[in-house]
C-alpha cells in the first residue's frame, strides 16, 4: 500500500529521490534548498540509499560533478536555489547540450542584492534559455510525483535532456504537507534503469563536449533545439502513464474554471493554489473569471496555451520576476509572443508581484484581477504593473 | 566529428550528429588539418642540425618528427607556422618564410 504521511516537502523530495534509486548526488547546500540535500546526505550516510554523495565546494562544481556522473550513465540528482543556480549557469548549458539526463530540484529564490533568501522566480528566469526541460510544481505531492516523472523523461532515449523541477522556496520547500509515496514496486516498474546510450567507457572510447568550428556548431545547436521541442511528446506520454498508474494527472497548461471564462488569470508555481481560492470566491459572487497555470515552462507549450486562452477577452499574467528595463514579466512576454500571430486572442495585461518572498493573499489576487480588467478596458501607459509595492 | 561513416563537416546535417555531438570515432582529430592555419612555414638548413630535438619538444602542435635522414622536420599537414621551433633551435637551422600556397 502507498504511504500517506505528513512530511516537510524538502524531506519528501529526499525520500522520493531514494525511491527513484539514484546513483549519484552532487550538491552544495543553499537556503531554501538545504533540507533537500541535507536529508539525502543523511540517507546516504545511514546506508539507506546506495548512492555516492559528492560534497563539493560550490554549485559550479556540483553541476560539473553531475556531468561526469551522467556521462558514465549513473542516475544523477542535485538541488539548488537562487544564487546557487546562477553560479551553475555556464555548466547548465553544458548539461543540456551534452544531453545529460540530470534531474535537479530548484527551490526558487530571489537574487541579490539586497540579500533575500525568500522565494520568487528571478533565478528561474535567468536560466530560462539553458536548454533544460523546466517544470513548475504547486504543492508537495506534485514535487514528489515529478521526481519520478523527471527521471523517466530525462533518461528516455528519445529525450536525454536534464530536467529542472521548480518549487517555490519556503512557500513550498519548508511546509509540512500530507504526501502519498507510491509503492516501491510501482516506482521500479515506472522508472526502468538508466540506459544512457553512449556512456564514457574505456572499452568504447568517445569524446564528449568536443570542439565545434563554425562549419558544424549551428547544426549541433539546431539538433538540440529540435530535440528539446520533440521532448514534449514524451513528457505528455509520461504524464499520461503516470496518471494511469498513480492517479495524479498533469498537463503542460492546467485549467481551473477557465473554460469559457471571459477573464483569465495566469500563474506559475505554488501561488496558483492561493489564486484558486480567489477564483472560487469571485465565481461564487457571479464573476466570470478562471485560472490557467503554466506547468511546463520549457519546452514552452504554445498550442496548449493558445487553446486555453483563445476564448477569453482578458488574460492577466502574474510574474514573480522582473526583466529590468524590458517589456514586463518574463512569463508575460512569452505569452504575448505566443499569442501575437493569433487571429483570436485576449488582451494581455502584465503584473509583477510576490517578489523576494512577499505574499500575495487571495484578496490581493482579487485586486489584481479587478485592476487587470480595468487596464484591459481603459489601457495603460505602462508595459506592466507592479502590484503590492508602496509607491 | 561524429558518425561512423565519415561525411565531411560541410556535408553533415544536424541529423548526422550523434546525441550531444559526441564523437564516437577515437582519434579522428588526426584528420583535422591544422596546417590550414599557417601563414608562415619553417625551412631548414639541416647541415647545422645537432639533433638535439629541442624543436620537437617545443612544437605546440607535436608535429615535428625525424625524417628518413634523421633530421627533425615538421609534418606540414599539421604545422600551424607559429615559428616556435625557429625561435628555440640553438643552431639556427630553421628559418620561417612567408607561406605562398
Ligand atoms: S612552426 Fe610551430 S607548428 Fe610548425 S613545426 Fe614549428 S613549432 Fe611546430
Ligand atoms: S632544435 Fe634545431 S638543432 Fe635541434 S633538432 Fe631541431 S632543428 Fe635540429
Amino acid at each position: 500500500m502507498a504511504d500517506r504521511v505528513g512530511i516537510e516537502v524538502s524531506v519528501a523530495i529526499g525520500d522520493a529521490v531514494k525511491q527513484a534509486n539514484v546513483d549519484v548526488i552532487a550538491a552544495y547546500p543553499i537556503t531554501p534548498q538545504t533540507h533537500i540535500v541535507e536529508h539525502l546526505a543523511e540517507l546516504v550516510a545511514n546506508g539507506e540509499v546506495d548512492a555516492a554523495y559528492i560534497p563539493v565546494e560550490s554549485e559550479h562544481s556540483a553541476m560539473s560533478a553531475c556531468l561526469g556522473s551522467a556521462a558514465v550513465g549513473a542516475r544523477t540528482f542535485t538541488a539548488t536555489a537562487g544564487q546557487g543556480l546562477e553560479l551553475m549557469h555556464e555548466v547548465l548549458y553544458v548539461a543540456s547540450s551534452m544531453r545529460f539526463p540530470v534531474v535537479m530540484t530548484v527551490a526558487n529564490r530571489a537574487l541579490s542584492s539586497p540579500l533575500s533568501v525568500w522565494g520568487d522566480h528571478s533565478d528561474v528566469m535567468a536560466v530560462r534559455d539553458t536548454g533544460w526541460i523546466q517544470i513548475f510544481t504547486e504543492n508537495g505531492q506534485e514535487v514528489v510525483d515529478h521526481i519520478f516523472c523527471a527521471f523517466r523523461i530525462a533518461e528516455d532515449n528519445k529525450v536525454l535532456l536534464p530536467v529542472m523541477i521548480h518549487l517555490d522556496g519556503f512557500h513550498l520547500s519548508h511546509v509540512i504537507e500530507p504526501i502519498t509515496f507510491p509503492d516501491q514496486s510501482k516506482v521500479d516498474k515506472f522508472l526502468p534503469d538508466n540506459k544512457y546510450p553512449l556512456p564514457l567507457h574505456p572499452d568504447k572510447p568517445v569524446t564528449m563536449g568536443d570542439f565545434a568550428p563554425p562549419i558544424i556548431y549551428p547544426e549541433a545547436k539546431w539538433a538540440q533545439e529540435v530535440n528539446l521541442r520533440a521532448s514534449k511528446e514524451i513528457i505528455l506520454k509520461c504524464w499520461q502513464e503516470f496518471g494511469e498508474i498513480f492517479g495524479h494527472h498533469y498537463s503542460p497548461v492546467e485549467r481551473y474554471h477557465s473554460e469559457k471564462a471571459k477573464v483569465l488569470l495566469l500563474t506559475m508555481g505554488s501561488f496558483s493554489e492561493t489564486a484558486m481560492t480567489a477564483i472560487d470566491k469571485m465565481r461564487g459572487e457571479g464573476r466570470d473569471v478562471g485560472l490557467v497555470r503554466l506547468r511546463l515552462w520549457r519546452p514552452f507549450p504554445f498550442e496548449e496555451l493558445r487553446r486555453a486562452v483563445e476564448d477569453a477577452e482578458t488574460l492577466i499574467v502574474l510574474d514573480r520576476a522582473l526583466s529590468f528595463g524590458g517589456p514586463g514579466g518574463p512569463v508575460c512576454s512569452e505569452v504575448k509572443a505566443a499569442l501575437y500571430g493569433q487571429a483570436k486572442k485576449p488582451k494581455v495585461v502584465s503584473f509583477v508581484s510576490g517578489i523576494g518572498g512577499r505574499d500575495i493573499s487571495p484578496g490581493d489576487f482579487e485586486e489584481i484581477i479587478n485592476k487587470g480588467i480595468t487596464i484591459s478596458e481603459k489601457g495603460s501607459p505602462n508595459e506592466f504593473e507592479i502590484f503590492g509595492v508602496r509607491e | 566529428m561524429a558518425k561512423r561513416k565519415p561525411k565531411s563537416e560541410g556535408e553533415m546535417t544536424w541529423r548526422d550528429l550523434e546525441i550531444g555531438a559526441i564523437v564516437t570515432e577515437p582519434g579522428n582529430a588526426s584528420r583535422y588539418k591544422t596546417g590550414d592555419w599557417r601563414s608562415q612555414r619553417p625551412t631548414y638548413d639541416f647541415k647545422k642540425c645537432i639533433k638535439c630535438a629541442l624543436c620537437q619538444i617545443f612544437c605546440p602542435e607535436g608535429c615535428i618528427f625525424q625524417n628518413d635522414e634523421g633530421n627533425f622536420e615538421a609534418d606540414m599537414y599539421y604545422c600551424k607556422g607559429c615559428g616556435i621551433c625557429a625561435r628555440e633551435c640553438p643552431t639556427g637551422v630553421i628559418t620561417m618564410v612567408e607561406e605562398e600556397e
